[in-house]
Protein backbone atom coordinates (compact mmCIF):
# COMPACT_ATOMS: atom_id res chain seq x y z
CA UNK A 1 0.00 0.00 0.00
CA UNK A 2 1.34 3.38 -0.86
CA UNK A 3 0.37 5.50 2.07
CA UNK A 4 0.36 8.97 0.62
CA UNK A 5 0.44 10.54 4.04
CA UNK A 6 3.00 9.83 6.74
CA UNK A 7 1.84 7.61 9.58
CA UNK A 8 0.64 9.68 12.53
CA UNK A 9 1.79 9.80 16.11
CA UNK A 10 -0.47 8.20 18.70
CA UNK A 11 -0.53 9.52 22.22
CA UNK A 12 -2.66 8.12 25.03
CA UNK A 13 -2.86 10.48 27.98
CA UNK A 14 -4.31 9.65 31.37
CA UNK A 15 -6.85 7.28 29.79
CA UNK A 16 -9.42 5.64 32.07
CA UNK A 17 -12.14 3.19 31.07
CA UNK A 18 -15.00 2.22 33.38
CA UNK A 19 -17.77 -0.29 32.79
CA UNK A 20 -20.55 0.90 35.08
CA UNK A 21 -18.90 1.21 38.49
CA UNK A 22 -16.13 -1.24 37.62
CA UNK A 23 -12.84 0.30 36.55
CA UNK A 24 -11.04 -1.52 33.72
CA UNK A 25 -8.20 0.89 33.07
CA UNK A 26 -7.01 3.80 35.21
CA UNK A 27 -4.79 6.69 34.20
CA UNK A 28 -2.95 4.96 31.36
CA UNK A 29 -0.44 7.03 29.38
CA UNK A 30 1.84 6.02 26.52
CA UNK A 31 3.25 7.46 23.31
CA UNK A 32 3.72 5.73 19.97
CA UNK A 33 5.98 7.51 17.49
CA UNK A 34 4.89 7.68 13.83
CA UNK A 35 5.38 4.35 12.06
CA UNK A 36 6.47 2.50 15.20
CA UNK A 37 4.99 -0.60 16.79
CA UNK A 38 4.08 -0.43 20.45
CA UNK A 39 3.46 -3.82 22.06
CA UNK A 40 1.17 -3.80 25.09
CA UNK A 41 1.84 -6.80 27.34
CA UNK A 42 0.51 -7.89 30.70
CA UNK A 43 -1.75 -10.46 32.36
CA UNK A 44 -5.43 -10.94 31.44
CA UNK A 45 -7.85 -8.37 32.78
CA UNK A 46 -5.36 -5.50 32.99
CA UNK A 47 -7.27 -3.27 30.58
CA UNK A 48 -5.27 -3.86 27.37
CA UNK A 49 -8.31 -4.50 25.21
CA UNK A 50 -10.20 -1.65 26.85
CA UNK A 51 -7.33 0.63 25.82
CA UNK A 52 -7.63 -0.48 22.18
CA UNK A 53 -11.40 -0.07 22.19
CA UNK A 54 -11.01 3.56 23.24
CA UNK A 55 -8.68 4.37 20.35
CA UNK A 56 -11.21 3.44 17.64
CA UNK A 57 -14.19 4.34 19.81
CA UNK A 58 -15.58 0.79 19.76
CA UNK A 59 -16.08 1.56 23.44
CA UNK A 60 -19.10 3.61 22.33
CA UNK A 61 -20.90 0.36 21.59
CA UNK A 62 -20.45 -1.19 25.04
CA UNK A 63 -23.43 -0.33 27.24
CA UNK A 64 -22.32 1.49 30.38
CA UNK A 65 -18.74 2.11 29.20
CA UNK A 66 -17.26 5.47 30.22
CA UNK A 67 -13.97 6.71 28.79
CA UNK A 68 -12.02 9.69 30.08
CA UNK A 69 -8.60 11.16 29.30
CA UNK A 70 -7.20 11.92 25.88
CA UNK A 71 -6.30 9.81 22.84
CA UNK A 72 -4.41 11.98 20.36
CA UNK A 73 -3.80 10.92 16.77
CA UNK A 74 -1.57 13.59 15.24
CA UNK A 75 -2.62 15.85 18.11
CA UNK A 76 -6.33 15.43 17.42
CA UNK A 77 -8.33 14.06 20.34
CA UNK A 78 -10.44 11.16 19.05
CA UNK A 79 -12.44 11.07 22.29
CA UNK A 80 -13.89 14.45 21.44
CA UNK A 81 -17.65 14.10 20.99
CA UNK A 82 -17.53 15.99 17.70
CA UNK A 83 -15.30 13.39 16.00
CA UNK A 84 -16.90 11.54 13.08
CA UNK A 85 -16.64 8.00 14.44
CA UNK A 86 -17.05 6.28 11.06
CA UNK A 87 -14.28 8.41 9.54
CA UNK A 88 -12.11 7.66 12.59
CA UNK A 89 -12.56 3.91 12.16
CA UNK A 90 -11.48 4.19 8.53
CA UNK A 91 -8.25 5.79 9.79
CA UNK A 92 -7.78 3.28 12.59
CA UNK A 93 -8.01 -0.31 11.38
CA UNK A 94 -8.38 -3.24 13.74
CA UNK A 95 -7.52 -6.95 13.65
CA UNK A 96 -8.99 -9.25 16.27
CA UNK A 97 -7.70 -12.28 18.15
CA UNK A 98 -9.93 -14.78 16.38
CA UNK A 99 -9.69 -14.63 12.59
CA UNK A 100 -13.17 -13.31 11.77
CA UNK A 101 -13.67 -12.91 8.03
CA UNK A 102 -17.29 -12.41 7.04
CA UNK A 103 -19.01 -15.54 5.66
CA UNK A 104 -18.93 -13.98 2.19
CA UNK A 105 -16.56 -14.52 -0.72
CA UNK A 106 -12.89 -13.61 -0.33
CA UNK A 107 -13.33 -10.65 -2.68
CA UNK A 108 -16.50 -9.46 -1.00
CA UNK A 109 -14.77 -9.37 2.39
CA UNK A 110 -12.56 -6.59 1.07
CA UNK A 111 -14.92 -4.92 -1.40
CA UNK A 112 -17.79 -4.52 1.04
CA UNK A 113 -16.33 -1.67 3.08
CA UNK A 114 -14.72 -0.03 0.04
CA UNK A 115 -18.10 0.18 -1.66
CA UNK A 116 -19.74 1.52 1.48
CA UNK A 117 -17.11 4.25 1.51
CA UNK A 118 -18.10 5.35 -1.95
CA UNK A 119 -15.55 3.61 -4.19
CA UNK A 120 -17.68 2.78 -7.23
CA UNK A 121 -15.21 2.41 -10.08
CA UNK A 122 -14.73 -1.29 -10.88
CA UNK A 123 -11.09 -0.92 -11.80
CA UNK A 124 -10.27 1.01 -8.64
CA UNK A 125 -12.15 -1.50 -6.48
CA UNK A 126 -10.24 -4.39 -8.01
CA UNK A 127 -6.94 -2.51 -7.84
CA UNK A 128 -7.29 -1.75 -4.16
CA UNK A 129 -8.35 -5.31 -3.40
CA UNK A 130 -5.34 -6.69 -5.26
CA UNK A 131 -3.01 -4.23 -3.49
CA UNK A 132 -4.35 -5.22 -0.08
CA UNK A 133 -4.03 -8.92 -0.89
CA UNK A 134 -0.51 -8.37 -2.24
CA UNK A 135 0.48 -6.52 0.92
CA UNK A 136 -0.62 -9.46 3.06
CA UNK A 137 1.01 -12.05 0.80
CA UNK A 138 -2.35 -13.61 0.02
CA UNK A 139 -2.68 -12.59 -3.63
CA UNK A 140 -0.86 -15.56 -5.12
CA UNK A 141 -2.68 -17.95 -2.81
CA UNK A 142 -6.21 -16.73 -3.57
CA UNK A 143 -6.13 -15.02 -6.98
CA UNK A 144 -7.83 -18.01 -8.60
CA UNK A 145 -10.57 -18.29 -6.02
CA UNK A 146 -11.52 -14.73 -5.18
CA UNK A 147 -15.20 -15.64 -5.40
CA UNK A 148 -14.96 -18.72 -3.19
CA UNK A 149 -16.11 -18.50 0.46
CA UNK A 150 -13.57 -16.86 2.78
CA UNK A 151 -14.34 -19.46 5.44
CA UNK A 152 -12.72 -22.08 3.20
CA UNK A 153 -9.31 -20.53 3.88
CA UNK A 154 -6.96 -21.84 6.56
CA UNK A 155 -6.78 -20.05 9.91
CA UNK A 156 -3.62 -18.15 9.04
CA UNK A 157 -4.99 -17.15 5.64
CA UNK A 158 -8.22 -15.99 7.26
CA UNK A 159 -6.25 -13.79 9.64
CA UNK A 160 -4.24 -12.31 6.78
CA UNK A 161 -7.52 -11.66 4.95
CA UNK A 162 -8.63 -9.71 8.04
CA UNK A 163 -5.42 -7.67 7.73
CA UNK A 164 -6.13 -7.12 4.02
CA UNK A 165 -9.71 -6.08 4.82
CA UNK A 166 -8.37 -3.39 7.14
CA UNK A 167 -5.49 -2.32 4.87
CA UNK A 168 -7.75 -1.86 1.83
CA UNK A 169 -9.28 1.18 3.54
CA UNK A 170 -5.80 2.76 3.71
CA UNK A 171 -5.82 3.35 7.45
CA UNK A 172 -3.02 5.21 9.22
CA UNK A 173 -3.14 3.43 12.57
CA UNK A 174 -3.61 -0.31 13.12
CA UNK A 175 -4.85 -1.85 16.36
CA UNK A 176 -3.92 -5.52 16.72
CA UNK A 177 -5.60 -7.46 19.54
CA UNK A 178 -3.46 -10.59 20.02
CA UNK A 179 -3.42 -11.21 16.25
CA UNK A 180 -1.43 -14.46 16.44
CA UNK A 181 -2.71 -16.12 19.58
CA UNK A 182 -5.33 -18.26 17.81
CA UNK A 183 -2.91 -19.47 15.11
CA UNK A 184 -0.56 -22.43 14.88
CA UNK A 185 3.18 -21.64 15.09
CA UNK A 186 3.79 -21.63 11.34
CA UNK A 187 0.79 -19.44 10.50
CA UNK A 188 1.77 -17.28 13.45
CA UNK A 189 5.26 -16.79 12.01
CA UNK A 190 3.78 -15.76 8.64
CA UNK A 191 1.50 -13.21 10.30
CA UNK A 192 4.43 -11.94 12.37
CA UNK A 193 6.36 -11.39 9.14
CA UNK A 194 3.37 -9.48 7.80
CA UNK A 195 3.19 -7.27 10.90
CA UNK A 196 6.91 -6.60 10.63
CA UNK A 197 6.44 -5.46 7.03
CA UNK A 198 3.78 -2.95 8.11
CA UNK A 199 6.11 -1.09 10.45
CA UNK A 200 7.15 2.30 9.12
CA UNK A 201 4.01 2.64 7.00
CA UNK A 202 1.45 2.46 9.78
CA UNK A 203 1.49 3.35 13.45
CA UNK A 204 0.78 0.09 15.26
CA UNK A 205 -0.57 -0.67 18.71
CA UNK A 206 -0.48 -4.41 19.39
CA UNK A 207 -1.74 -6.30 22.41
CA UNK A 208 0.06 -9.61 22.92
CA UNK A 209 0.54 -12.25 25.59
CA UNK A 210 3.62 -13.51 23.84
CA UNK A 211 6.69 -11.78 25.34
CA UNK A 212 9.04 -13.34 22.78
CA UNK A 213 6.86 -11.93 20.03
CA UNK A 214 6.89 -8.50 21.66
CA UNK A 215 10.68 -8.66 21.83
CA UNK A 216 10.90 -9.62 18.14
CA UNK A 217 8.46 -7.07 16.78
CA UNK A 218 8.12 -4.10 19.08
CA UNK A 219 9.94 -0.79 18.91
CA UNK A 220 8.37 0.20 22.21
CA UNK A 221 6.77 -1.88 24.93
CA UNK A 222 4.18 -0.99 27.57
CA UNK A 223 3.59 -3.29 30.54
CA UNK A 224 0.06 -3.31 31.97
CA UNK A 225 -0.84 -4.66 35.40
CA UNK A 226 -3.80 -5.05 37.71
CA UNK A 227 -3.64 -2.82 40.78
CA UNK A 228 -6.49 -2.60 43.28
CA UNK A 229 -8.71 -4.52 40.86
CA UNK A 230 -8.11 -2.05 38.06
CA UNK A 231 -5.80 -2.08 35.05
CA UNK A 232 -2.95 0.40 34.68
CA UNK A 233 0.28 0.96 32.74
CA UNK A 234 3.26 0.06 34.95
CA UNK A 235 6.03 1.11 32.62
CA UNK A 236 6.69 1.83 28.98
CA UNK A 237 9.72 2.58 26.86
CA UNK A 238 11.91 1.41 24.00
CA UNK A 239 11.72 -2.38 23.77
CA UNK A 240 15.45 -3.09 24.13
CA UNK A 241 15.77 -0.84 27.18
CA UNK A 242 12.64 -2.09 28.88
CA UNK A 243 13.50 -5.76 28.44
CA UNK A 244 16.97 -5.03 29.91
CA UNK A 245 16.00 -2.78 32.77
CA UNK A 246 12.45 -1.66 33.38
CA UNK A 247 12.19 1.03 36.03
CA UNK A 248 9.23 -0.66 37.67
CA UNK A 249 10.37 -3.82 39.54
CA UNK A 250 7.06 -5.60 38.90
CA UNK A 251 7.35 -4.88 35.17
CA UNK A 252 10.97 -6.04 35.25
CA UNK A 253 10.01 -9.36 36.82
CA UNK A 254 7.14 -9.84 34.33
CA UNK A 255 9.36 -9.14 31.31
CA UNK A 256 11.91 -11.62 32.63
CA UNK A 257 9.27 -14.29 32.77
CA UNK A 258 8.99 -14.32 36.58
CA UNK A 259 5.25 -14.01 36.61
CA UNK A 260 4.48 -14.13 40.32
CA UNK B 1 -12.15 -53.96 41.74
CA UNK B 2 -14.35 -51.29 43.18
CA UNK B 3 -14.18 -49.37 39.95
CA UNK B 4 -15.54 -52.13 37.75
CA UNK B 5 -19.04 -52.07 39.25
CA UNK B 6 -20.04 -48.53 38.29
CA UNK B 7 -18.34 -49.03 34.94
CA UNK B 8 -20.37 -52.10 34.05
CA UNK B 9 -23.51 -50.43 35.39
CA UNK B 10 -22.84 -47.50 33.13
CA UNK B 11 -22.42 -49.62 30.07
CA UNK B 12 -25.72 -51.38 30.87
CA UNK B 13 -27.49 -48.05 31.09
CA UNK B 14 -25.77 -47.05 27.91
CA UNK B 15 -27.20 -50.07 26.14
CA UNK B 16 -30.67 -49.29 27.47
CA UNK B 17 -30.48 -45.68 26.38
CA UNK B 18 -29.24 -46.70 22.98
CA UNK B 19 -32.04 -49.20 22.51
CA UNK B 20 -34.67 -46.73 23.72
CA UNK B 21 -33.49 -43.88 21.52
CA UNK B 22 -33.13 -46.16 18.51
CA UNK B 23 -36.64 -47.45 19.17
CA UNK B 24 -38.09 -43.95 19.28
CA UNK B 25 -36.21 -42.89 16.17
CA UNK B 26 -37.42 -45.95 14.27
CA UNK B 27 -41.00 -45.44 15.44
CA UNK B 28 -41.03 -41.88 14.13
CA UNK B 29 -39.64 -42.96 10.78
CA UNK B 30 -42.04 -45.92 10.53
CA UNK B 31 -45.08 -43.78 11.39
CA UNK B 32 -44.18 -41.31 8.65
CA UNK B 33 -43.67 -44.14 6.20
CA UNK B 34 -46.99 -45.75 7.20
CA UNK B 35 -48.88 -42.48 6.71
CA UNK B 36 -47.34 -42.07 3.28
CA UNK B 37 -48.14 -45.69 2.41
CA UNK B 38 -51.69 -45.42 3.69
CA UNK B 39 -52.39 -42.22 1.77
CA UNK B 40 -50.83 -43.63 -1.39
CA UNK B 41 -52.88 -46.80 -1.11
CA UNK B 42 -56.11 -44.99 -0.30
CA UNK B 43 -55.77 -42.64 -3.24
CA UNK B 44 -54.18 -45.17 -5.60
CA UNK B 45 -57.12 -45.53 -8.05
CA UNK B 46 -57.13 -41.78 -8.64
CA UNK B 47 -53.32 -41.47 -8.65
CA UNK B 48 -53.28 -43.68 -11.75
CA UNK B 49 -55.13 -41.05 -13.78
CA UNK B 50 -53.14 -37.90 -13.04
CA UNK B 51 -54.60 -36.02 -16.02
CA UNK B 52 -58.06 -35.84 -14.47
CA UNK B 53 -56.61 -34.62 -11.18
CA UNK B 54 -55.01 -31.64 -12.82
CA UNK B 55 -58.39 -30.51 -14.13
CA UNK B 56 -59.84 -27.23 -13.03
CA UNK B 57 -63.28 -28.34 -11.90
CA UNK B 58 -64.10 -29.99 -8.60
CA UNK B 59 -67.59 -31.52 -8.90
CA UNK B 60 -67.58 -34.70 -6.84
CA UNK B 61 -71.24 -35.41 -7.71
CA UNK B 62 -70.27 -35.55 -11.39
CA UNK B 63 -67.07 -37.47 -10.82
CA UNK B 64 -64.81 -34.49 -11.53
CA UNK B 65 -61.96 -34.31 -9.06
CA UNK B 66 -59.71 -31.54 -10.41
CA UNK B 67 -57.45 -30.33 -7.60
CA UNK B 68 -55.72 -27.62 -9.58
CA UNK B 69 -57.65 -24.64 -8.22
CA UNK B 70 -57.36 -25.74 -4.61
CA UNK B 71 -53.69 -26.60 -4.92
CA UNK B 72 -53.18 -23.15 -6.43
CA UNK B 73 -55.11 -21.53 -3.59
CA UNK B 74 -53.03 -23.40 -0.99
CA UNK B 75 -49.75 -22.39 -2.59
CA UNK B 76 -50.78 -18.81 -3.32
CA UNK B 77 -52.18 -18.09 0.14
CA UNK B 78 -49.05 -19.53 1.78
CA UNK B 79 -46.68 -17.63 -0.49
CA UNK B 80 -48.68 -14.45 0.09
CA UNK B 81 -48.30 -15.06 3.83
CA UNK B 82 -44.52 -15.37 3.42
CA UNK B 83 -44.41 -12.27 1.26
CA UNK B 84 -46.11 -10.34 4.05
CA UNK B 85 -44.49 -11.98 7.06
CA UNK B 86 -40.83 -12.37 6.06
CA UNK B 87 -39.94 -8.72 5.34
CA UNK B 88 -42.05 -7.50 8.25
CA UNK B 89 -40.60 -10.11 10.61
CA UNK B 90 -37.02 -9.35 9.63
CA UNK B 91 -37.49 -5.60 9.99
CA UNK B 92 -39.08 -5.96 13.43
CA UNK B 93 -36.30 -8.35 14.54
CA UNK B 94 -33.66 -5.89 13.36
CA UNK B 95 -35.39 -3.08 15.22
CA UNK B 96 -35.67 -5.22 18.38
CA UNK B 97 -32.02 -6.29 18.39
CA UNK B 98 -30.28 -3.14 17.28
CA UNK B 99 -32.50 -0.14 17.90
CA UNK B 100 -35.19 -0.83 20.54
CA UNK B 101 -34.62 0.24 24.16
CA UNK B 102 -33.69 -2.80 26.28
CA UNK B 103 -36.90 -2.70 28.34
CA UNK B 104 -39.11 -2.54 25.23
CA UNK B 105 -37.19 -5.42 23.65
CA UNK B 106 -37.71 -7.56 26.76
CA UNK B 107 -41.46 -6.94 26.87
CA UNK B 108 -41.71 -7.49 23.13
CA UNK B 109 -39.81 -10.77 23.36
CA UNK B 110 -42.23 -12.03 25.99
CA UNK B 111 -45.14 -10.94 23.82
CA UNK B 112 -43.75 -12.90 20.87
CA UNK B 113 -43.70 -16.06 22.96
CA UNK B 114 -47.31 -15.39 23.88
CA UNK B 115 -48.32 -14.74 20.26
CA UNK B 116 -46.66 -17.97 19.18
CA UNK B 117 -48.81 -19.94 21.61
CA UNK B 118 -52.15 -18.53 20.47
CA UNK B 119 -54.18 -21.34 18.82
CA UNK B 120 -54.54 -20.76 15.10
CA UNK B 121 -58.33 -20.91 15.32
CA UNK B 122 -58.19 -17.71 17.36
CA UNK B 123 -56.35 -15.99 14.53
CA UNK B 124 -59.11 -17.30 12.27
CA UNK B 125 -61.75 -15.91 14.60
CA UNK B 126 -60.11 -12.50 14.57
CA UNK B 127 -59.90 -12.69 10.78
CA UNK B 128 -63.58 -13.56 10.53
CA UNK B 129 -64.82 -10.86 12.87
CA UNK B 130 -62.41 -8.01 12.11
CA UNK B 131 -60.44 -8.55 8.93
CA UNK B 132 -63.10 -9.98 6.60
CA UNK B 133 -65.65 -7.17 7.23
CA UNK B 134 -62.85 -4.61 6.78
CA UNK B 135 -61.79 -6.09 3.45
CA UNK B 136 -65.44 -6.56 2.53
CA UNK B 137 -66.15 -2.85 2.98
CA UNK B 138 -63.26 -2.10 0.65
CA UNK B 139 -63.74 -4.75 -2.04
CA UNK B 140 -66.49 -7.33 -1.37
CA UNK B 141 -66.93 -10.10 -0.45
CA UNK B 142 -64.03 -9.83 2.01
CA UNK B 143 -63.53 -13.52 2.58
CA UNK B 144 -60.72 -14.01 0.09
CA UNK B 145 -57.22 -15.13 -0.81
CA UNK B 146 -55.91 -11.90 0.68
CA UNK B 147 -57.71 -12.47 3.98
CA UNK B 148 -56.27 -16.00 4.14
CA UNK B 149 -52.79 -14.66 3.37
CA UNK B 150 -52.98 -12.00 6.07
CA UNK B 151 -54.28 -14.38 8.74
CA UNK B 152 -51.59 -16.91 7.84
CA UNK B 153 -48.95 -14.19 7.91
CA UNK B 154 -50.00 -13.20 11.43
CA UNK B 155 -50.01 -16.82 12.47
CA UNK B 156 -46.45 -17.56 11.26
CA UNK B 157 -44.99 -14.18 12.20
CA UNK B 158 -44.21 -14.88 15.89
CA UNK B 159 -42.23 -18.08 15.35
CA UNK B 160 -40.56 -16.60 12.29
CA UNK B 161 -39.42 -13.66 14.41
CA UNK B 162 -38.23 -15.87 17.25
CA UNK B 163 -36.06 -17.80 14.79
CA UNK B 164 -34.89 -14.66 12.99
CA UNK B 165 -33.98 -13.19 16.36
CA UNK B 166 -31.75 -16.16 17.23
CA UNK B 167 -30.09 -16.16 13.80
CA UNK B 168 -29.48 -12.41 13.71
CA UNK B 169 -28.19 -12.20 17.29
CA UNK B 170 -25.67 -14.95 16.59
CA UNK B 171 -24.67 -13.21 13.38
CA UNK B 172 -24.28 -9.88 15.23
CA UNK B 173 -22.21 -11.45 18.00
CA UNK B 174 -19.77 -12.83 15.46
CA UNK B 175 -19.61 -10.11 12.86
CA UNK B 176 -20.94 -6.77 14.09
CA UNK B 177 -17.76 -5.52 15.84
CA UNK B 178 -15.57 -6.46 12.86
CA UNK B 179 -17.95 -4.78 10.43
CA UNK B 180 -18.25 -1.57 12.46
CA UNK B 181 -14.46 -1.44 12.84
CA UNK B 182 -14.35 -0.88 9.08
CA UNK B 183 -16.11 2.43 9.61
CA UNK B 184 -19.38 1.47 7.91
CA UNK B 185 -22.77 2.55 9.22
CA UNK B 186 -24.73 0.08 11.37
CA UNK B 187 -27.34 -0.17 8.63
CA UNK B 188 -24.78 -1.21 5.99
CA UNK B 189 -23.28 -3.70 8.43
CA UNK B 190 -26.72 -5.22 8.98
CA UNK B 191 -27.64 -5.27 5.30
CA UNK B 192 -24.34 -6.31 3.75
CA UNK B 193 -22.88 -8.58 6.43
CA UNK B 194 -25.29 -9.63 9.18
CA UNK B 195 -28.26 -10.58 7.00
CA UNK B 196 -26.19 -12.58 4.47
CA UNK B 197 -24.38 -14.27 7.37
CA UNK B 198 -27.68 -15.18 9.02
CA UNK B 199 -29.28 -16.37 5.78
CA UNK B 200 -28.30 -20.08 6.09
CA UNK B 201 -30.28 -20.15 9.35
CA UNK B 202 -33.10 -17.88 8.19
CA UNK B 203 -33.87 -19.89 5.07
CA UNK B 204 -34.79 -23.19 6.82
CA UNK B 205 -36.88 -21.20 9.30
CA UNK B 206 -38.78 -19.60 6.42
CA UNK B 207 -39.38 -22.96 4.75
CA UNK B 208 -40.58 -24.41 8.04
CA UNK B 209 -43.14 -21.61 8.37
CA UNK B 210 -44.17 -22.13 4.73
CA UNK B 211 -44.88 -25.72 5.71
CA UNK B 212 -47.02 -24.55 8.63
CA UNK B 213 -48.93 -22.13 6.41
CA UNK B 214 -49.60 -24.84 3.80
CA UNK B 215 -50.90 -27.17 6.47
CA UNK B 216 -53.07 -24.69 8.33
CA UNK B 217 -56.72 -25.62 8.01
CA UNK B 218 -59.09 -23.96 10.45
CA UNK B 219 -57.94 -20.34 10.29
CA UNK B 220 -57.93 -20.44 6.49
CA UNK B 221 -61.29 -22.16 6.29
CA UNK B 222 -62.81 -19.36 8.36
CA UNK B 223 -61.65 -16.47 6.18
CA UNK B 224 -60.94 -17.74 2.65
CA UNK B 225 -64.54 -17.92 1.40
CA UNK B 226 -64.27 -21.57 0.31
CA UNK B 227 -65.33 -21.20 -3.31
CA UNK B 228 -63.46 -23.67 -5.50
CA UNK B 229 -61.96 -21.47 -8.21
CA UNK B 230 -58.71 -20.07 -9.45
CA UNK B 231 -58.46 -16.68 -7.79
CA UNK B 232 -58.78 -13.98 -10.46
CA UNK B 233 -57.58 -11.42 -7.93
CA UNK B 234 -56.41 -11.35 -4.30
CA UNK B 235 -59.95 -10.32 -3.37
CA UNK B 236 -61.58 -13.45 -4.81
CA UNK B 237 -62.74 -16.18 -2.42
CA UNK B 238 -60.80 -19.44 -2.64
CA UNK B 239 -60.75 -22.90 -1.08
CA UNK B 240 -57.49 -24.52 -0.04
CA UNK B 241 -56.72 -28.24 -0.08
CA UNK B 242 -56.73 -28.41 3.70
CA UNK B 243 -60.05 -26.61 4.02
CA UNK B 244 -61.53 -28.92 1.39
CA UNK B 245 -60.59 -32.01 3.37
CA UNK B 246 -62.10 -30.58 6.53
CA UNK B 247 -65.29 -29.47 4.78
CA UNK B 248 -66.07 -32.67 2.86
CA UNK B 249 -64.51 -35.50 4.84
CA UNK B 250 -67.63 -36.08 6.91
CA UNK B 251 -69.82 -37.17 3.98
CA UNK B 252 -67.46 -38.22 1.18
CA UNK B 253 -67.55 -41.80 -0.13
CA UNK B 254 -66.01 -43.78 -2.96
CA UNK B 255 -63.90 -41.82 -5.49
CA UNK B 256 -64.77 -38.57 -3.68
CA UNK B 257 -63.17 -39.93 -0.53
CA UNK B 258 -60.18 -41.11 -2.54
CA UNK B 259 -59.80 -37.58 -3.92
CA UNK B 260 -59.68 -36.22 -0.39
CA UNK B 261 -57.03 -38.75 0.57
CA UNK B 262 -55.15 -37.66 -2.50
CA UNK B 263 -55.31 -34.05 -1.28
CA UNK B 264 -53.70 -35.22 1.94
CA UNK B 265 -51.08 -37.13 -0.05
CA UNK B 266 -50.27 -33.97 -2.02
CA UNK B 267 -49.88 -31.91 1.15
CA UNK B 268 -47.60 -34.51 2.71
CA UNK B 269 -45.43 -34.75 -0.40
CA UNK B 270 -45.23 -30.95 -0.58
CA UNK B 271 -44.14 -30.80 3.05
CA UNK B 272 -41.51 -33.50 2.49
CA UNK B 273 -40.20 -31.65 -0.56
CA UNK B 274 -39.92 -28.44 1.46
CA UNK B 275 -37.98 -30.21 4.20
CA UNK B 276 -35.70 -31.83 1.64
CA UNK B 277 -35.08 -28.40 0.12
CA UNK B 278 -34.24 -26.93 3.51
CA UNK B 279 -31.91 -29.82 4.24
CA UNK B 280 -30.24 -29.60 0.84
CA UNK B 281 -29.63 -25.89 1.30
CA UNK B 282 -28.35 -26.45 4.84
CA UNK B 283 -25.80 -29.00 3.68
CA UNK B 284 -24.53 -26.70 0.94
CA UNK B 285 -23.67 -23.84 3.32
Amino acid sequence: MTAATQPPSLSIQNLSVHYGEQGALLGASLDVAPGELMAVVGPSGCGKSSMLSAVNRMSDLIPGARVSGRVLIDNQDVLNGAVDVQALRRQVGMVFQQPNPFPLSIAENILFALREHGVRDKRELHGRMEQALQATGLWNEVRDRLHKPALGLSGGQQQRLCFARALALEPRVLLLDEPCSALDPIASATVEGLIDSLKGRYTLLMVTHNLAQARRLADHVAVCWVRDGCGCVLDSGPACELFESARDPQAQRYLNGMLC
Amino acid sequence: MSISTPLSLRSNLDWLLRAASLGCALTAAVVLLLILLFLTQASWPLLQQPASLLGASWQPANGLFGLQAMLGASLLSSLLALLLAVPAGLLVSIWLIFYAPAAVARVYGAMLGLMASIPSVVYGLWGLVVLVPLLGAWLPPGASLLAAGIVLALMILPLLMVQADVALRESARRHLPAALCLGVSPWSAIRRVLLPAAWPRLWPAILLQLGRALGETMAVLMVAGNVVQWPGSPFAPVRTLTANIALEMSYATGPHLQALYLSGWLLLVLALLLMALARLYGSRT
